[in-house]
């Protein structure tokens, strides 16, 4: 690159880019820097502590939480990034297929719909239909809204292979499944990644769904966290939120990794 | 020589839609032979491929590999492979894993299995490079092991489309070289599709030149070129001039016609029935020009010249008509014309070509 366009040379680079950083970071670090504080009251810095999180890691509602969020975040990833993977394996090597257009509109219409009506949708088709178990319930409704999110990456990652490949397994005897399985998928792998990443990270987040739907037993994280909140704003909150953020980092570094390495391998 | 029949396509035709790529098609290809499939792009050349490899299949029509027919058959029960246009080299996989991919699927044991990879290296001078990924190698090196690939699982038929078209000048030439050489060595009928003439011209025994979804003509690379039988493969072999003429009179292969410039010609011909109008085929290099003229002289002015090295072409002015002409830099720059000099062409009896309808 040549240094007259180098954009780390134009003037207020450097400024703007710690605003930027600091309007897009602040509110964290607070909340990770008050996590560790002794003090009841936010306001009051009384010293350092790592009492919140003790309390988070008693706390029996809390735990359950994060459990039933990661076993639906689990299941609903699953089922999404397969049944994704599948659309987008027959809309991305038949585009002509009759109907093909309609199914695609179908498979993404979660994301262009509110979520409030397809939470409400949600919640009346289970009670019609008598399903009342909620963890049952949770894990279907995940599904349906996380393909999409799962869907586009694949798309986008098959849309950009070649159909040579498979030809080419094809050509060199390999059954249609072999192909998919030694061919395709390795080929494909970085895009399963991001729609499983990124509709498990949808699925862990989702409150609006989650709050309908929700039954005794199966409060998810954002739904415990919010009646915590309702209730009173407890310093054990910044404890479970700076765990989350966390986690959270580690799942995106690993995607990232992850990712990296299929680029080095495919140029 | 008698030859097995190694690949029979009947009255192949092909649809996409409206449009129909190809027009009842039929030819033989004979065991061991090098076949090239020509014409320019949207001919149908490799839509004729990939129905052979199993990627198409006929709208109607028939194709048989060794007698059994395979027109309906999926791409992995077919005996043959194809070397793409982009190597479709396996870029997860090494080399070696690569070269192992079809012997794994048609279920050869391990040792037989290494044996045919190493052999397979050596055979395109890759053994060094086993253990390498895909994207660790040249554009001449890819093509080696797409080939390599291809031809590990001992295939009937070897397919391949435009493998040379990726490749810069000079290697495009050795490379032609090396899969005549291999072709030879190998003995495996080659069907080969280009839209390179001189790729065809130079390796192929037999050329089936395709226009239009059909065939134009098939034969050895001299009779498509000397003996053009439309003024499509005339216009699409090699340079030529086409020029009105009358017919004046045949006499079996050979016919006598009167031209643009006024003069009269004794031309070669097949398809001419009688006397009337038809369109001649003369060659540039097949004029003669200053002290090459020989046979019918007529006068002319030169208008353009264009040096390419091993030859110079010549625009020259006639009564009658503009010719293409062109001559061999043999000697010296002496001989050299300038543009608006005045100079003499001949055309030796024969040299022409009458085109049939």
């Amino acid at each position: 690159m040549k240094k007259s366009h180098d954009i780390r040379r134009y003037p207020g680079f450097g400024t703007v880019t710690v605003l930027f950083f600091l309007w897009l970071y602040a509110p964290i670090a607070v909340v990770i820097w008050l996590s560790f504080n002794e003090n009841r009251i936010v306001s009051v810095w009384t010293g350092f502590s790592l009492k919140w999180y003790r309390a988070a890691l008693d706390n029996g509602p809390l735990l359950d939480a994060v459990r039933t969020s990661l076993i639906v975040a689990v299941v609903a990833t699953a089922i999404a990034t397969t049944v994704a993977l599948m659309a987008a394996m027959v809309l991305s090597r038949n585009p002509t297929m009759r109907g093909a257009k309609l199914s695609e509109t179908v498979v993404n219409l979660p994301l262009l719909l509110p979520e409030i009506v397809l939470a409400v949708a949600t919640l009346i088709l289970f009670s019609q239909l008598g399903l009342a178990d909620g963890m049952t319930r949770l894990i279907v409704a995940h599904s349906t809204f996380c393909t999409p999110f799962a869907f586009l990456p694949i798309r986008a990652r098959l849309q950009g292979m070649s159909t040579d490949y498979e030809e080419a397994a094809q050509d060199l005897y390999a059954k249609p499944l072999t192909a998919f399985r030694r061919v395709t998928l390795p080929l494909i792998l970085p895009g399963v990644f991001s729609g499983a990443m990124l509709s498990f990270v949808i699925s862990m987040d989702d409150f609006i769904t989650s709050n309908m739907l929700a039954t005794g037993g199966t409060t998810t994280l954002p739904v415990y966290f919010f009646s915590l909140i309702k209730k009173s704003a407890s310093p054990e909150l910044n404890a479970i939120s700076t765990l989350l953020i966390v986690l959270s980092l580690v799942l995106a570094s690993a995607a990232l990794v992850l990712s990296m390495r299929a680029m080095r391998r495919d140029p | 020589m008698t030859r097995g029949k190694a690949v029979e396509v009947f009255k192949v035709s092909k649809s996409f839609g409206d449009y129909q790529a190809l027009k009842e098609v039929s030819f033989t290809i004979h065991e061991n032979e090098f076949f090239t499939l020509l014409g320019p792009s949207g001919c149908g050349k490799t839509t004729l491929l990939r129905m052979i490899a199993g990627f198409d299949i006929p709208s109607t029509g028939s194709i048989s590999l060794f007698g059994t027919e395979i027109g309906t058959l999926p791409p992995h029960k077919r005996r043959v492979n194809t070397v793409f246009q982009s190597y479709a080299l396996f870029p997860h996989m090494t080399l070696e894993q690569n070269i192992a991919f079809g012997l794994e699927n048609l279920g050869w044991d391990k040792a037989r299995r290494k044996a045919r990879v190493a052999e397979m290296l050596e055979l395109v001078h890759m053994t060094p490079f086993a253990k390498r990924k895909p994207a660790q190698l040249s554009g001449g090196q890819r093509q080696r092991i797409a080939l390599a690939r291809a031809l590990a699982p001992e295939p009937q038929v070897l397919l391949l489309d435009e493998p040379l078209s990726a490749l810069d000048l000079k290697l495009r030439q050795a490379m032609r070289d090396e899969l005549r050489t291999l072709q030879r060595q190998t003995g495996i009928t080659f069907i080969f599709v280009t839209h390179d003439q001189d790729e065809a011209l130079d390796m192929s025994d037999r050329i089936c030149v395709l226009g239009e979804g059909r065939i134009q003509q098939l034969g050895t690379p001299s009779e498509i070129y000397e003996e053009p039988e439309n003024r499509f493969v005339a216009d699409f072999i090699g340079a030529t001039n086409f020029l009105d003429v009358e017919v004046l009179s045949v006499d079996g292969p050979r016919a006598r016609v009167r031209t643009p410039m006024g003069i009269e010609i004794e031309a070669a011909q097949k398809g001419v029935s009688g006397p009337g109008k038809a369109t001649l085929s003369l060659r540039p290099e097949k004029i003669g020009i200053e002290d090459q003229a020989a046979g019918e002289i007529i006068a002319g002015t030169v208008t353009a010249r264009n040096y390419m090295g091993g030859f110079t072409h010549y625009t020259v002015e006639t009564r009658g008509a503009v010719l293409r002409v062109s001559r061999r830099n043999a000697l010296s720059q002496a001989e050299s014309y300038a543009i608006g000099q005045q100079v003499r062409l001949g055309i030796v009896a024969g040299s022409a070509r009458v085109l049939g309808q």
